[in-house]
């Protein structure tokens, strides 16, 4: 079974970002990044179907010349190959998705695995693009994935607010991770080491030649409004309780 | 200022990684993630049980630290001595004892089987001890010889074709853990050499000391061996006197030399960070000139300890690196790493005497980083031998 999964880099959740001073993205200075959470899951997933039923698991990233640092971190989880779509443009979610649809494309496989979201800019689009601009059947938020290889179906568990779905659909299909699928492994030190040998293929994104242009822009980034001083009441607490429901109520119009 | 700039900043301030190549990041990253999720949050509650958490051994061994830079073919990865020196720096950044188990088993033990092994014995022990399926302690010290190893007194006597063994060991990391131990012990005509002894044989015997206030996380063991026959093909066959058990201290000792990198950097950011958010008489305790002093002075001895790691690592990496400048090393670093612990310590006011942090854990382990792999004083008799060739012991 040959199975792809996309990997977006993101800044670490640790990272405090600073707005770029145009408004229109972030610094990227100082940045740690790493890969998104939910793509881990998606790694992590293929490398175990791969283990139980064989095959080969190829890495298929985009952006600029930092991110071949997430895809050695991949390739250190146990991922075969790599294809990385160089870039440094800005790329809005269906540019990520045709670019990465077209490389999917002429890789061939059958399965796409990849992240629910990217937890920087939360459009989770793209594994959904992905499966439109490929014509395949797609599956995502999903919490247990199961391979049928004699049927060449899929059975998944999708979280759903309050219940769980399970669907069943043919393959190649995309399938997009939750966290709680597994418990993605860490990069080993071996694995670090023959990852050195494992073939990264780069190819331009400008080498495409789609038609990439954004659909949606950004028109302004900004901080959340500072956090207002704190009210301390004091007096009696017979007092400062009512005054407390008061501004409650009136004020924050919690209660 | 955030806790990951300042962390950041405390950890590197002046930009070191920015030397690193791809490998040296990776190995750096991995361990530290590996260390930050599976150690870190238990490190005090471990260190607090006085043993070593047992079942970290089969994750180290898939983590890749046992032997990572002997051959693949013996189960290592080829691991560069930048890259091992990180790695063993993000041990120790989670504790001393953790740091001390991969010592002990790669420097120590798979050091000495790869170094005076036979084909024979490397192909039976390393490929196993690299995948934690045997674990290896190393027997130089004995109770009435340390800095001295040459005064030991454990003997190994011809008698047909085996060697019998006796003697007491002491000190001896992972010597309860063990299922083989390189013992070190003087033949008929008093030449140090080294054997293989599989723990279970018949007159081997390891009692835990757990009356460490020093090291609780790592077992300690005393080794007593009475008669223990073992055939002469368990003996390593290259090892001809004091120097080998010597060479594989230098190798140990390179591995303090980082590691203990790792734990004062643990302490220093640590403390700051505390000083940040404690306030005193109004204000921040870190807005008070005497802890910024402590602060800046911490810093900078960390910086001389980073300094002298990687420049070591190249002298490594390039086949120069002597024993002398080993010692100068272990002895700076050993010493700096406890100055520092010690310090935040005292920054963390009462809660620095508390596990809940870090600080007293590290200092406390610290002090026999210290001393083992020889004391800061015989390091100074090290290179001062080296310096002006004179022996002074
Ligand atoms: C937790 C722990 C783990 C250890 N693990 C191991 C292990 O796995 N394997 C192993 O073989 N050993 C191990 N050791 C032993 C360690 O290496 C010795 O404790 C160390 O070498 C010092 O020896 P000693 O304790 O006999 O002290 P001594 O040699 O008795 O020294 C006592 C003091 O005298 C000083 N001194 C000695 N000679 C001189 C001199 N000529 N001039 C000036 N001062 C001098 C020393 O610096 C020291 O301060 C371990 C020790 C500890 C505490």
């Amino acid at each position: 079974m040959k199975i792809l999964v996309t990997v977006k880099q993101v800044p670490d959740t640790a990272t405090k970002i600073q707005i770029r001073a145009d408004g229109q993205g972030i610094q990227e200075d100082g940045i740690k990044w790493v890969i998104n959470p939910y793509d881990e899951f998606a790694i992590e997933e293929a490398l175990r179907i791969k283990e139980k039923q064989g095959g080969e698991v190829v890495i298929v990233a985009l952006g600029p010349s930092r991110v071949e640092e997430a895809v050695r971190q991949s390739l250190a989880m146990g991922a075969d190959r790599a294809v990385v779509i160089s870039t440094d443009a800005a790329v809005d979610p269906a540019a990520a998705a045709t670019a990465l649809a077209a490389v999917c494309g002429e890789e061939g496989f059958d399965l796409i695995l990849t992240g629910k979201q990217a937890v920087d800019d939360d459009s989770a689009q793209v594994g959904p693009m992905i499966a439109a601009n490929l014509g395949l059947p797609q599956v995502t938020v999903v919490l247990k994935l199961e391979v049928d290889e004699a049927g060449h179906r899929l059975r998944a568990e999708r979280e759903l607010e309050g219940a769980t779905e399970i669907v069943e659909l043919p393959y190649p299909a995309v399938v997009t991770a939750q966290r709680g699928l597994n418990e993605p492994r860490y990069p080993t030190l071996p694995n670090i080491m023959k990852a050195k040998k494992k073939e990264v293929r780069r190819v331009s994104m400008d080498s495409l030649s789609l038609a990439l242009d954004p659909r949606v822009t950004v028109n302004r980034l900004f901080a959340p409004p500072e956090r207002p001083e704190p009210t301390i009441l004091s007096g009696e607490p017979e007092e400062t309780a009512k005054e407390l429901v008061r501004l409650l109520h009136s004020e924050a119009k919690v209660l | 200022m955030d806790i990951q700039n300042t962390t950041e900043k405390l950890e590197d301030f002046y930009q070191l990684q920015d030397l690193w190549t791809e490998e040296e990041t990776d190995v750096k990253n991995a361990v530290r993630r590996f260390v930050d999720r599976e150690v870190i949050p238990h490190a005090g509650e471990w260190w607090q049980q006085g043993e070593f958490p047992a079942h970290l051994i089969p994750m180290l061994a898939e983590l890749g630290v046992f032997g990572p830079t002997l051959p693949e073919a013996y189960g290592g990865s080829g691991l560069s001595p930048l890259a091992y020196g990180l790695m063993m720096q993000e041990l120790e950044r989670g504790d001393s004892g953790l740091r001390s188990f991969a010592s002990v088993q790669s420097g120590l033990a798979m050091h000495a089987i790869y170094r005076y092994g036979s084909e024979e014995q490397k192909q039976e022990y390393l490929p196993r001890m690299a995948k934690g399926e045997i674990i290896g302690c190393f027997g130089l010290t004995e109770p009435d010889a340390g800095s001295d190893p040459a005064a030991m007194i454990t003997r190994a006597s011809e008698e047909g074709d085996s060697y019998v063994i006796s003697g007491a060991k002491r000190w001896i990391t992972n010597g309860h853990l063990a299922q083989v131990a390189v013992v070190w012990a003087k033949d008929d005509a008093g030449i140090v050499r080294g054997f293989l002894v599989p723990t279970q044989l018949p007159g081997f015997h390891a009692t835990p000391i757990h009356t460490k206030a020093s090291m609780r996380m790592s077992a300690t063991s005393e080794l007593y061996l009475d008669r223990v026959r073992v055939p002469k093909s368990f003996q390593l066959p290259e090892a001809h006197g004091l120097g080998a058990p010597l060479n594989c201290l230098t190798q140990a000792r390179y591995g303090i030399v980082w590691g203990t990198v790792g734990a004062a950097m643990d302490a220093l950011v640590e403390a700051s960070l505390y000083a940040k958010t404690r306030t005193a008489f109004g204000r921040p305790i870190a807005a008070k000139q005497l802890v910024q002093s402590h602060i800046v002075g911490m810093e900078t001895r960390l910086l001389n300890m980073q300094l002298m790691a990687r420049q070591l690592g190249q002298l490594y990496l390039g086949g120069t690196m002597r024993y002398a400048q080993v010692s100068m090393a272990k002895r700076h670093n050993a010493r700096a790493a406890l100055e520092i612990a010690r310090m935040a310590r005292e920054i963390l006011g009462g809660n620095g005497i508390s596990t809940d942090y870090h600080a007293i854990r590290h200092m406390a382990n610290l002090e026999t980083v210290d001393t083992y792999e020889g004391t800061y004083e015989i390091h100074t008799l090290i290179v001062g031998r080296d310096l002006l060739g004179e022996a002074a012991f």
